[in-house]
């Protein structure tokens, strides 16, 4: 008979606000198995944790259950007690009673019965409870970062300074992201490349890192230490050990007019290129769609002019498959374009741009030089209309959330203007100035103050063009929502921050959770950012949801420790929650036939063959078995099992049935 | 006459739908007290016959959820739970039970607000079927006493 400890968690008033948890306690010591039951205001605390380890002692108590918040919560903790007090932690069960039932419904005696059924039916599966022990399986002391932004390029740095080899995955040319399209960053107005392309320049030469750009994460297997990953190259067309990257391909290539994605489609690049300049690698690649060789058959000029003979027109897609123990997202962001906003023209007008545009215009190395010139006709805009929380903050197109950075960089977009063109207007449109950060509120107040930006709060309405100038009408709510009309020369759009294109794709390889705007999302919104709820993967960066450069790479570094914690040992513990198939003596051997149903229904290739065999070395039969390695106890093969062959250790068969029929046992509503 | 309030027994799957409940709990939305739920590591992991042993034993109607196609924490298990329904329901009308007392529904971890109208339209829809009481008169008979008593 076993003999169970029920404690109730007040959880402050949380808990007991809605649920009379003293008669929860009381009702709790009737049920049959029970022999310690009490209350407590914090559980979790030190002396209620102290509370449930002497009475384990105290009371000889073969199960806990501990009624308070959920088990994703403090299961752990409350597993760890029992450890300490000598009770196997898996004999300890959570009932959930905060966020399943006192924060959920109002207070009344259905809750407190709802309760009490809830502590009742973890009582029934922690008697059925059998003491586990965890399994332990190598780790691989490799790590793989997906994304070569600055996120993914300080998580790499960091993971390499540990010791340990890193793999980073960049699918466009070169690494470098966002960041280093960016003109300066705020509030130090720092030169972004000059921070940056050392960094990049550094991933390239370490000798832990090895880098693949122009390649994707084509599938992921396996689980926490032992990721099996396929890599996609993708075809260069050159041979990147032959190619010294001299760039005379890319000067002499016929085809010049191709709208670059580095330059926000502002300026262009040959059909052979580097993004730009400073490009890690500093190899380029032939944009397939656009070289006039894949088009028509005839050119080769780039073969011909290559002075080491590296290009490979035939080169095809090589997959490489890799051996990972721990994962890092870095996939970053993208921004939403002008033809996102049908009240801003919806991208018919070439002087309304975005903001990661302005960062061209504005960058010393981008299509203008650093002069800010307006795309339509290379005119220096005298007046230009800033709109901040354009898309963000706007249910009605479906982004609800601020995007945090736009207030920033439009602050540091009208100050870099006003700095260039010294008789120039910058008018900003704004819902709310949001500058949380260290020297954040001071910039835009400089921009205010010593720069002239004029700051309008109000939202604008349409813009339209009239004789060359964009007609900007807008609202000012300080002044009562008056109506304001400004004749502009350039309207640049804060453009709300999403997540970046194949995102989802990406999620479901990887198994990780994402939310509904396609965000990774991360194990604890307080506790764990940059965990996810799948073992060995981690986020950094604006993957996660949009943020700025050092909360970028202060997040990194977060992930980096993460991943240096569990390559610090040789063995992982996992959890035993495992599928196993049963034994009995022989004759039989086991109640499983050796259908191998299970086989095609294990996501993980877990299910083995066993041959049982006479004396004689001839088989008697074959069963399943389960390798506990590769099981990550979802239970399919046990549900599917005609034979009822297979159990899953901690929702075994006997645990299920007996939580139905005690939810069951009485009328509980 | 007292409004009937029936009894929902919900089997959910850890990563999304226990989570989704959990989150319903965070934000503090409020939702009919009817439900129990159960945890399972993965929709794939229910054995129809948990489902059938809740009908036996008192249930009004059954909640089935877990994670939305292509987000299972284990690739596919919620497919396999689909598939297994597929064949579960044509079964059901036979057993004498009514398929829409068994509500199947993906709520992710993010869902918080869907559970709760998950929870409420469940008990909306069984309230109007009124108690189940046809399947439970077969077992107290005796004629499946052997197979039920677990």
């Amino acid at each position: 008979m076993s003999r169970i400890g029920v404690f109730v968690c007040h959880c402050g008033e949380n808990i007991s606000a809605t649920v009379d948890v003293a008669k929860v306690a009381e009702e709790a010591s009737k049920l049959p198995g029970v022999v310690h039951s009490v209350d407590y205001k914090y559980m979790c605390s030190d002396p209620g944790q102290t509370l449930v380890k002497e009475a384990i002692k105290e009371h000889n108590l073969t199960g806990v259950v501990v009624a308070a918040c959920s088990p994703r919560m403090h299961e752990p903790t409350f597993r760890k007690a029992c450890a300490q007090a000598g009770l196997n932690p898996y004999l300890s069960e959570m009932a959930n009673v905060r966020e399943h039932c006192s924060w959920v419904h109002e207070k009344s005696e259905q809750t407190t019965q709802k309760a009490f059924d809830v502590v009742r039916t973890m009582v029934s599966k922690a008697s059925n409870n059998a003491a586990l022990e965890p399994i332990k399986v190598p780790v691989t002391k490799r790590a793989l970062v997906v994304g070569g932004g600055v996120a993914g390029i300080q998580a790499a740095l960091d993971i390499a300074n540990t010791g340990h080899k890193v793999i980073l995955v960049e699918r466009s040319p070169s690494i470098g992201g966002h960041m280093a399209q960016l003109s300066e960053t705020f509030p130090t107005l720092d030169c972004s490349q000059c921070i940056l392309t050392p960094r990049m320049v550094e991933v390239a030469q370490h000798p832990n890192i090895t880098l693949y750009t122009h390649s994707e994460v084509e599938s992921v297997d396996g689980f926490i230490g032992n990721f099996h990953v396929k890599i996609r190259k993708k075809a260069r067309s050159l041979d990147e050990d032959l190619c010294t990257g001299c760039g005379l391909c890319t000067t002499k290539c016929p085809q010049k007019k191709i709208p670059s994605e580095f330059e926000q489609l502002l300026g262009t690049r040959p059909a052979i290129y580097t993004p730009f300049p400073q490009a890690v690698p500093n190899k380029p690649v032939i944009d397939r769609d656009n070289c006039t060789f894949y088009k028509t058959g005839k050119c080769k000029i780039c073969e011909i002019v290559c002075p080491t003979k590296a290009i490979r027109f035939d080169q095809e897609d090589t997959i490489l498959e890799v051996e990972i123990g721990a994962i890092v997202l870095a996939t970053g962001f993208d921004v939403k374009h002008s033809d996102f906003f049908p009240e801003y023209g919806k991208g018919k007008y070439k002087d309304v741009i975005d903001g990661l545009q302005f960062e061209r215009l504005a960058s010393a190395s981008g299509p203008t030089q650093g002069m800010i010139r307006r795309p339509s006709d290379g005119q220096i805009p005298k007046k230009i209309v800033f709109i901040a929380c354009a898309g963000s903050r706007d249910p009605a197109k479906g982004i609800e959330y601020c995007s945090k950075i736009c207030c920033m960089y439009t602050a540091k977009h009208a100050m870099l203007y006003k700095h260039k063109v010294h008789d120039g207007e910058a008018h900003v449109f704004y819902m709310d100035i949001r500058a949380g950060g260290k020297m954040y509120e001071e910039f835009v107040r400089r921009a205010i103050v010593e720069d002239h930006v004029n700051y309008t709060r109000g939202r604008v309405s349409t813009i339209y063009e009239l004789d060359g100038k964009l007609i900007v009408k807008g609202a000012d709510t300080l002044l009562g929502a008056q109506s304001v009309e400004i004749e502009a020369d350039m309207v640049v759009l804060a453009t709300a921050g999403v997540a970046s294109e194949g995102s989802e794709d990406l999620a479901q390889k990887m198994h990780v959770s994402y939310d509904q705007h396609k965000f990774f999302a991360e194990a604890h919104p307080k506790l764990k950012p940059v965990e996810t709820n799948t073992g060995g993967i981690f986020l950094a960066g604006a993957c996660q949801t949009t943020r700025d450069i050092p909360d970028s790479v202060a997040m990194a570094s977060g992930a980096a420790v993460k991943v240096a914690a569990l390559f610090s040992s040789d063995l992982l513990t996992r959890e035993p929650i495992v599928a196993r198939v049963n034994r009995i003596p022989g004759p039989s051997h086991s109640t499983c036939v050796g259908c191998f149903l299970c086989q095609p229904v294990c996501p993980y290739q877990a299910i083995e063959r066993e041959d049982i065999k006479d004396r004689a070395g001839n088989i008697i039969k074959s069963l399943a078995r389960i390798n506990e390695g590769l099981c990550q106890g979802c239970g399919t093969c046990v549900a599917l099992c005609r034979s009822k062959s297979i159990d899953l250790l901690g929702y075994t068969d006997n645990q299920m049935h007996g939580e139905v029929l005690s939810v069951l046992e009485e009328a509980f509503v | 006459m007292e409004q009937f309030e029936p009894k929902l027994v919900a089997f959910v799957c850890n990563w999304c739908t226990y989570a989704g409940a959990d989150l319903t709990g965070t934000s503090r939305i409020k939702y009919a007290t009817n439900v129990r739920i159960i945890r399972f590591p993965c929709t794939g992991r229910i054995d129809f016959m948990l489902i059938s042993k809740a009908f036996a034993n008192g249930a009004d109607g059954v909640i089935v959820s877990g994670c939305h196609p292509n987000d299972c924490h284990y690739t596919s298990g919620n497919f396999h739970a689909r598939r297994r329904w597929m064949s579960f329901n044509a079964m059901l009308t036979f057993m004498g039970i009514d398929p829409d007392r068994i509500i199947f529904s993906w709520v992710s971890a993010a869902e918080g607000a869907k559970w709760a109208d998950v929870v409420n339209q469940s008990v909306e829809q069984i309230r109007k079927l009124g108690p189940f009481t046809e399947y439970q008169k077969l077992v107290q008979s005796g004629i499946e006493e052997e197979n039920f008593n677990g």
